[in-house]
């Protein structure tokens, strides 16, 4: 088992002709079971072309009832990608993955608008995007740093997820799935969501959970971890050093108005039970020491 | 990206919402005509600097006479103004606000942000204005009135009343302050703000409503579709490091420490810094060299942080996904040898390609010193600047 995706998904790439979404495409189909997973692309006017053996369409409906894909990932460029989501969800889709980075915070807000009531869940935009180790992954993450195993991961962060999955890795453990929800303010899935799909997912063990500074969604997770998690959840903060009002490279990772600092988010993880390290180094020492 | 008070003033008085007339002067003789031409009694000199607290810190000054405009315009230009905003060594003052006095009769407060909680533009306004807004929320947060505004209808007329009644508008002139609400989300929608600050807004002796301060923040994401908020970029007010960086396409913050950091991802540089300092240092910035790091890239990370009097040490800290460690071990060993590098440099590379890229460190003849992990790099750099 797992979260959000398996070996059974079936997924198209929006943006599959552009530079990004032709190489990331070619690295996910050869990853595990990509090759079977990966069934359409979408790029409008290119409807009935292919790309090394994926049929292109024109649009995402098309794409879903002329293959079953209820899954996509978007490599679309930023001034277009809230409409791409726009238009997954409108077709029906299960899960939507925009890696997309640098969408204005103006389109998201509309586009989180629209999805209301909607049945489509949305990871992104600017993530890494989703991995079931050793039978699919969607998104840019190395695949080969990862196998499977008992732990899940959830973080705001491309490469410091893979630090901590490396981490994993030299105590000897595996994952369930990871998930990138991005480091954007305006974003589908929150930490919280995540964990909720963890604690029900028989496979995963424990969890760790990658923060960053900006907004209070951590605070929000951890209070829910409190309330009804079942499985020990180990985390890390980044950003202690990290001085207000700076940008700190995602949009959203920004400490502005009193709230979003590290030591904030931190404190209140602990008083919920989370066991928390501040040091980015023992991120993979702190699960092991919980997992029974 | 910020802008000055008197441009944001520009901007939202397109879109209804009152100020007292003024002139931006880039000279003390600019500003004496200012106040020739606004004419009235008492005007008002303002520092335009893009941090805050300016009045606290000596830049907004009263005139009744234009001698006296005069003299605080030479105080004021050209003075290194320093409020808690700008850091010890304060913001050289280039340009001015030349405004009309205003009868004050009350001081409110008008923010808008988007709130990440319900992914909507936020209002918040408050009977306290004039003071600091942070203080408000902590000390009487129920002073503070929040609206939250649906994107396709924006701020409706009932919500605008409503809120510019519980902050004491005088009945009089609600409808004028209902328009210049609504004036204000809408110039912040159409202008992709991340931040619009009225703080104060004012009532007049004679019952009017006048936004006697404006501050501005746009979504960098958004710029591309917005030359006309571009054109206001003032790039004195921004750190040259981060312009420079910026030109290269890297994520660049200058902190006050002298151990230098070029990483791979924002996340994984913040939490460089943070196990720098976990280890006793003191991180000089954020570097995010990005997805793809060239050469060139590293070669002009490296001209960045050298160009720092402070800095002792260089950490080098690559998770290598999609980008090789191969070809990151390459960009570093030229840029070394490119800036000719005087600092002690300690490079830690993981991921894809990693054996390789620590092949080409070692054999490139350069004193690169090497960490094992994260946490070994941290001491590594830690030392090598201590001992310097």
């Amino acid at each position: 088992m797992s979260i959000l995706i398996d070996r059974n998904t079936r997924v198209m790439t929006q943006g599959i002709t552009g530079k990004t979404g032709q190489f990331h495409t070619r690295m996910c189909k050869e990853y595990a079971n990509g090759k079977h997973c990966y069934v359409a692309g979408v790029t409008p006017k290119k409807g009935g072309q292919s790309f090394e053996g994926i049929p292109i369409f024109e649009t995402v409906r098309e794409a879903r009832d002329r293959t079953g894909a209820s899954v996509s990932v978007i490599y679309v460029p930023p001034p277009y990608a809230a409409a791409a989501i726009d238009e997954a969800v409108d077709a029906g889709l299960d899960l939507v993955i925009c890696i997309t980075e640098g969408i204005p915070v103006r389109d998201m807000i509309r586009t989180r608008y629209r999805m209301r009531g909607k049945k489509t869940t949305l990871i992104g935009p600017n993530c890494p995007g989703v991995i079931t180790p050793d039978e699919i992954k969607i998104g840019i993450m190395p695949g080969h740093i990862h196998k499977s195993g008992p732990v899940g991961v959830v973080s705001r962060s491309g490469t410091l997820t893979y630090e901590a999955v490396g981490q994993l890795m030299e105590q000897g453990l595996g994952q369930s799935t990871c998930v990138g929800i991005g480091g954007d303010p305006v974003n589908g899935m929150k930490h919280v969501d995540v964990l909720k799909l963890f604690n029900d997912d028989p496979r995963t063990e424990a969890v760790v959970m990658v923060g960053e500074i900006g907004g209070t969604n951590e605070e929000e997770a951890a209070r829910w971890v409190k309330a009804n998690m079942r499985k020990p959840v180990v985390g890390f903060i980044a950003g202690v050093t990290a001085p207000p009002g700076k940008r700190m490279g995602h949009a959203g990772a920004i400490i502005s108005g009193g709230t979003g600092a590290a030591a904030e988010k931190l404190a209140v993880m602990e008083e919920c039970g989370i066991k928390v390290t501040r040091n980015p180094a023992e991120m993979g020492k702190l699960l092991k020491s919980v997992l029974r | 990206m910020k802008i000055h008070e008197y441009q944001g003033k520009e901007i939202l008085r397109k879109y209804g919402v009152a100020t007292p007339r003024g002139y931006p002067c880039f000279s003390v003789e600019e500003a004496v005509e200012a106040a020739q031409k606004l004419g009235g009694r008492a005007w008002v000199v303002k520092a335009q600097i893009h941090a805050g607290g300016r009045g606290k810190g000596g830049g907004v000054k009263i005139a009744t006479s234009l001698a006296e405009v005069k003299r605080h315009a030479e105080a004021i230009l050209g003075m290194q103004l320093k409020t808690h905003q700008t850091g010890p060594g304060g913001q050289k003052v280039r340009r001015l606000l030349v405004e009309e006095g205003a009868d004050i009769r009350k001081e409110l407060y008008l923010g808008m942000v988007v709130d990440r909680g319900t992914q909507r533009v936020v209002l918040m306004a408050s009977s306290e204005g004039g003071v600091d807004i942070e203080a408000v929320a902590a000390q009487s947060p129920e002073r503070i009135h929040r609206v939250t505004i649906d994107p396709v209808e924006g701020l409706i007329d009932r919500d605008a009343e409503e809120v510019a009644r519980r902050i004491g508008i005088p009945q009089r002139a609600l409808p004028q302050a209902r328009d210049l609400l609504k004036g204000l989300y809408r110039a912040f929608d159409e202008t992709d703000a991340s931040l619009a600050e009225i703080n104060p807004l004012i009532v007049t002796g004679d019952e009017r409503v006048l936004a006697l301060d404006a501050k501005m923040n746009f979504d960098d994401s958004a710029l591309f579709r917005h030359p006309e908020i571009v054109a206001l970029r003032d790039l004195d007010e921004e750190d040259p490091a981060e312009i420079e960086a910026s030109r290269f396409d890297l994520s660049y913050i200058s902190l006050d420490g002298d151990i230098g950091c070029l990483v791979n991802g924002a996340g994984l540089a913040m939490a460089t810094m943070d196990i720098i300092k976990l280890y006793g240092g003191n991180p000089a910035n954020f570097l995010d060299v990005g997805g793809g790091a060239s050469t060139e890239k590293v070669t002009e990370a490296f001209k960045i942080m050298l160009k720092n009097p402070q800095l002792k040490a260089i950490l080098v800290n690559i998770f290598g996904g999609i980008m090789r460690c191969d070809v990151i071990a390459e960009g570093v060993v030229a840029a070394a040898r490119q800036v000719s590098l005087q600092v002690p440099l300690v490079v830690r590379l993981e991921g894809t390609n990693v054996e390789q890229g620590k092949k080409i460190l070692a054999e490139s003849g350069l004193p690169i010193i090497t960490g094992a992990n994260m946490a070994d790099a941290a001491q590594k750099v830690v030392a090598a600047a201590r001992a310097r």
